[in-house]
C-alpha cells in the first residue's frame, strides 16, 4: 500500500508544539486562527497578506452562474495517483464544468479528526492548493471543525465551487436528443480500482493510478468546437452506467451502447473479474460522458482527441426514442441486455 | 488478457452457437447449475442467441440467494449484539432476513465488516481478544475450503473469540433433488465448474447413471457456457447420458485433495434448508463434532430461530422451470427486490428478479431482450 511521503513537506510554522490536530484547532481560538493563517492561507492565497472575514467577496461576470458542492470521505486518504485534497477540488471543478460553465472560485470545509498528523493535513492541503493551482481556481473561504478522536476517518474535506456559464450554453439532461452520440472520453474503472486497491483487507498489486483530473478545459475544448453539446456527465460514483441511467431516466429517452467500444483497462477488467464487479459501475474522477448531435460529432471528438484528458474519446452508442428510461447494452456476442442502476454501491461477489 | 479475452472471442462463439442450432432437432431444457454461469449468461446475452428449442433454467446455485431465511435471522441476531465483530463477504449484507438485513444493523450500531477473505476474520479475532468476532460461512463446494481453513487455523491458535455461523450447501443433492421430483423438465445440467475444481468430477458419475442425464462440468467465460451446452445439447441429440469434462483447464477429475482434507476434517454433511426450495437431504455441511467449540449457533444460543419460509414463494417452482415468475400470485406485489421472499428475488440474475426488472418499465421480457440496439 502506497504510504503519504511526508518528508518534503514542512510545516510553514511552528504550529505551537503540535505535531497532530488536538480539539483545540477547531474550537474559534488561537489554535484555530493559526491554522488559518499559517496553513490554509498561504496554500490557498499564496500569500499570507490577507484580511481575515466571515464570508469572502469577488466579483463575477453578468449572467448565469452553475454551483455545486460535494463532501469528500474517501479511505484511504492517500491512494495510486491522487489524494482526497485534489479529489476535493477536481471533484467539484468537474460538478461545475458539466453545465458547460468555467469554474473560478470554491470553497474548503474541513472536518478533522483530533489525532490527525499535520503533517498529513499539510500534504492533502498543498495537493489541494495544487489542484486549484493547475485548474485555474481561487480557494477563497474556508472552514474548519475538530471531532474526537474515533469520529471521523482522519478528514473529510466538502468543497463548494462557482462557475461562470458562457453565454448561449444550455447543457443538461433533459437536453439530449433521439439521435444524439455517446461521448466517453477515455478508458474507465481506474479511479476506483486504483483506490480500491489500497484500501485496508483488500491489498492487491497493481500498476493503476487514479484517473483524478479536472475536466473544465476539455469542456471548454469541446464547446468551442460546437457549442451544441447537450449533455455532460462526469461519471463519478456508479461509474459510467449510473450517469447512463440517470441521463435516460430524467431525459426519458432510451440510451443503447456497445460493450465493445467502451475501453476498459486490463488491469481495471482483471480487477472487476476477480472482484465481481462490473467495470461501468466503477467510479472514475476524471472522464466524462457526453451527448452530441450527429452534425457536432466530428467536430467534438477532434477537439477532445487534440486535449490531454480527451485524447482516447470514443463513442460508445447513441440516445434512442425507443424504451424511455431505459439503458441497453449490446453485448460482445451481439445479445442485448438491459443495464441497471445498482441499488447501493457495487459488492463483490461470492459466486 | 490471458484466461479472459480467449474465451471472450465473438468469432469463436458465433462458430459455437451455429454447431449448437445446426445439431438441435428438438425442444432440450438445461440447467446451469451454477449463479457464476447464470451470470455470464445473462451478461452476454447467451439465452437470446441460442435456438428457440434450447431453454436455459437457470438453478439454485447462487450460495447468497438459498442462504435460509432463518439462517439470515440467525445472523441479524448475532451481529445485532455488543462486543461482537460480525464478518461477511459483501454480497451477503444486502440480503434480507425476515425484518432486516446486515446493512440496517451496522446502521444501528453493529459492527458488521466485510472481508474478502474468512483469513481476515481470524486475524480480527487475533487483534480484537475482547471481542466475539463471527464470520458466516456461506457458499457452495467452492468456498468452503477457505472457510474451514479458517476454523482450523482458529483452532490451531487456541482463539476463543472466533466462531462461525456456518450455512454451507452442496450441489449434487440439489441436483438429485431436481431431477428425482416428479414434476422434473431438466433434460441435462452443465456442472459448476469452480465447484468440480475443489471436489472433482468423481460425485457426478452416480447421478448419470442413475437418472440417465448428461451432466457436463462447464467454466464461466461464454466460450466456456456455450461448449458446456454444445456438448450437452449433442448428448441429448444422441440419446446418451455420460460425465462430460468441458473446463479442463481447470477440473481434474480427483479435484483438489488438499481441500477435500480440510473439508472432511472441519465439515460433517447435514440436511439444510435452501431458501424457496425447502429442505433437501444431506445438502449442507455443519462444523464437524471436534469443531463444535467454533458454532456461533451454540455461542450465540440462536439455534432455535427457525423462520418459515413464506407459504406464497413459489420460488421452487421457477427454479425447476415448472412455471414463470410472473405466474406466481406473490410476483411484483408480495415479492419484488427490495423486499424478496424467495431465492429467485433476491439475486439480481434470479428469474423473478430479471422479469422484474424488464416489466417494470412495461417492457415484456422478450421485447427488452431482442430489441435491436445496432447503430
Amino acid at each position: 500500500m502506497p504510504e503519504a511521503d511526508l518528508s518534503g513537506w514542512t510545516c510553514p510554522l511552528p504550529l505551537r508544539d503540535y505535531d497532530r490536530i488536538v480539539i483545540g484547532h477547531g474550537g474559534g481560538g488561537q489554535l484555530s486562527s493559526e491554522l488559518v493563517e499559517h496553513l490554509f492561507v498561504p496554500a490557498f492565497n499564496g500569500t499570507d497578506d490577507v484580511e481575515l472575514h466571515d464570508a469572502a467577496t469577488f466579483d463575477v461576470a453578468a449572467g448565469r452562474l452553475a454551483f455545486s458542492t460535494d463532501s469528500y470521505v474517501v479511505q484511504p486518504l492517500f491512494f495510486p495517483g491522487g489524494c482526497i485534497g485534489d479529489l476535493a477540488v477536481n471533484g467539484t471543478v468537474n460538478d461545475v464544468a458539466m453545465t458547460g460553465a468555467r469554474p473560478t472560485t470554491l470553497s474548503a470545509g474541513f472536518i478533522l479528526e483530533e489525532g490527525l498528523e499535520l503533517g498529513v493535513l499539510g500534504r492533502v492541503v498543498e495537493a489541494m492548493a495544487a489542484a486549484a493551482r493547475a485548474a485555474d481556481v481561487r480557494i477563497v473561504t474556508g472552514d474548519t471543525k475538530v471531532v474526537n478522536a474515533g469520529q471521523a476517518d482522519g478528514m473529510y474535506v466538502n468543497t463548494a465551487g462557482i462557475g461562470v456559464v458562457p453565454e448561449g450554453i444550455d447543457i443538461r439532461p433533459s437536453c439530449a436528443r433521439p439521435g444524439d452520440a455517446i461521448i466517453l472520453s477515455g478508458p474507465i474503472g481506474a479511479h476506483g480500482i486504483a483506490v480500491m486497491s489500497s484500501r485496508e483487507g483488500l491489498e492487491f498489486g497493481t500498476d493503476l493510478e487514479s484517473d483524478s483530473a479536472p475536466l473544465h478545459g476539455l469542456v471548454a475544448a469541446m464547446l468551442d468546437a460546437f457549442a451544441d453539446v447537450h449533455v455532460l456527465r462526469d461519471a463519478t460514483r456508479g461509474g459510467v452506467t449510473a450517469s447512463l441511467c440517470e441521463i435516460s431516466n430524467t431525459a426519458h429517452l432510451g440510451v443503447e451502447y456497445e460493450e465493445t467500444s467502451v475501453p476498459v483497462p486490463a488491469a481495471v477488467a482483471a480487477a472487476c473479474s476477480f472482484l465481481g464487479l462490473d467495470a461501468m459501475g466503477i467510479a472514475n474522477e476524471g472522464r466524462l460522458v457526453a451527448m452530441v448531435p450527429p452534425e457536432g460529432v466530428d467536430q467534438v471528438m477532434d477537439a477532445m482527441h487534440g486535449h490531454p484528458q480527451g485524447r482516447d474519446a470514443c463513442v460508445i452508442g447513441r440516445v434512442v426514442e425507443e424504451h424511455p428510461g431505459l439503458v441497453v447494452a449490446r453485448t460482445a456476442l451481439g445479445a442485448s441486455r438491459v443495464v441497471d442502476l445498482p441499488l447501493g454501491e457495487q459488492l463483490p461477489r461470492i459466486c | 488478457m490471458k484466461y479472459l479475452d480467449e474465451f471472450n472471442d465473438p468469432e469463436l462463439a458465433g462458430a459455437l452457437f451455429d454447431d449448437i442450432a445446426r445439431m438441435t432437432t428438438k425442444p432440450w431444457s438445461i440447467m446451469e447449475v451454477c449463479g457464476g454461469q447464470t451470470h455470464s449468461i445473462i451478461r452476454n446475452g447467451i439465452d437470446q442467441l441460442l435456438p428457440d428449442a434450447i431453454e436455459l433454467i437457470h438453478g439454485p446455485g447462487c450460495p447468497v440467494c438459498v442462504t435460509p431465511l432463518g439462517m439470515i435471522d440467525k445472523a441479524l441476531e448475532i451481529a445485532s449484539r455488543p462486543g461482537v465483530i460480525f464478518c461477511s463477504f459483501g454480497d451477503m449484507l444486502r440480503v434480507p432476513g425476515s425484518a432486516q438485513d446486515l446493512f440496517q444493523v451496522r446502521s444501528e450500531g453493529g459492527d458488521v465488516r466485510v472481508v474478502y477473505s474468512p483469513l481476515d476474520a481470524v486475524q480480527l479475532a487475533v487483534e480484537n481478544p475482547d471481542r466475539e468476532v463471527v464470520f458466516f460461512a456461506i457458499g457452495f463446494e467452492t468456498t468452503a475450503p477457505a472457510n474451514a481453513m479458517a476454523v482450523h487455523v482458529a483452532e490451531q491458535r487456541g482463539l476463543t473469540n472466533f466462531s462461525a455461523l456456518v450455512s454451507h450447501v452442496l450441489v449434487p443433492p440439489a441436483i438429485e433433488a431436481i431431477v428425482s421430483s416428479p414434476h422434473n423438465r431438466v433434460d441435462g445440467f452443465l456442472a459448476a465448474g469452480h465447484v468440480c475444481s475443489v471436489m472433482g468430477t468423481w460425485q457426478y458419475g452416480p447421478l448419470v447413471e442413475a437418472f440417465g442425464v448428461p451432466v457436463v462440468v462447464t467454466g464461466f467465460e461464454p466460450l466456456d457456457v456455450l461448449e458446456g451446452i454444445r456438448r450437452v445439447v449433442r448428448q441429448l441429440e444422441a440419446g446418451t447420458a455420460q460425465l462430460e469434462n468441458a473446463y479442463e483447464r481447470v477440473v481434474t477429475d480427483e479435484g483438489n485433495i488438499e481441500a477435500q482434507d480440510m473439508l472432511a476434517e472441519v465439515f460433517e454433511v447435514c440436511d439444510r434448508r435452501w431458501r424457496g426450495v425447502g429442505e433437501i437431504p444431506r445438502s449442507g455441511w455443519r462444523l464437524a463434532e471436534r469443531y463444535c467449540g467454533f458454532d456461533a449457533e451454540v455461542r450465540f444460543g440462536v439455534s432455535d430461530i427457525d423462520t418459515p419460509e413464506s407459504a406464497s414463494c413459489r420460488s421452487g417452482d421457477v427454479l425447476q422451470g415448472l412455471i414463470k415468475p410472473h405466474e406466481c400470485p406473490a410476483f411484483g406485489t408480495e415479492c419484488t427486490p427490495r423486499h424478496p421472499l424467495g431465492a429467485t428475488m433476491v439475486s439480481s440474475e434470479g428469474a423473478c428478479a430479471a422479469y422484474y426488472h424488464y416489466r417494470r418499465l412495461d417492457l415484456p421480457v422478450e421485447a427488452a431482450r431482442t430489441s435491436d440496439v445496432s447503430r
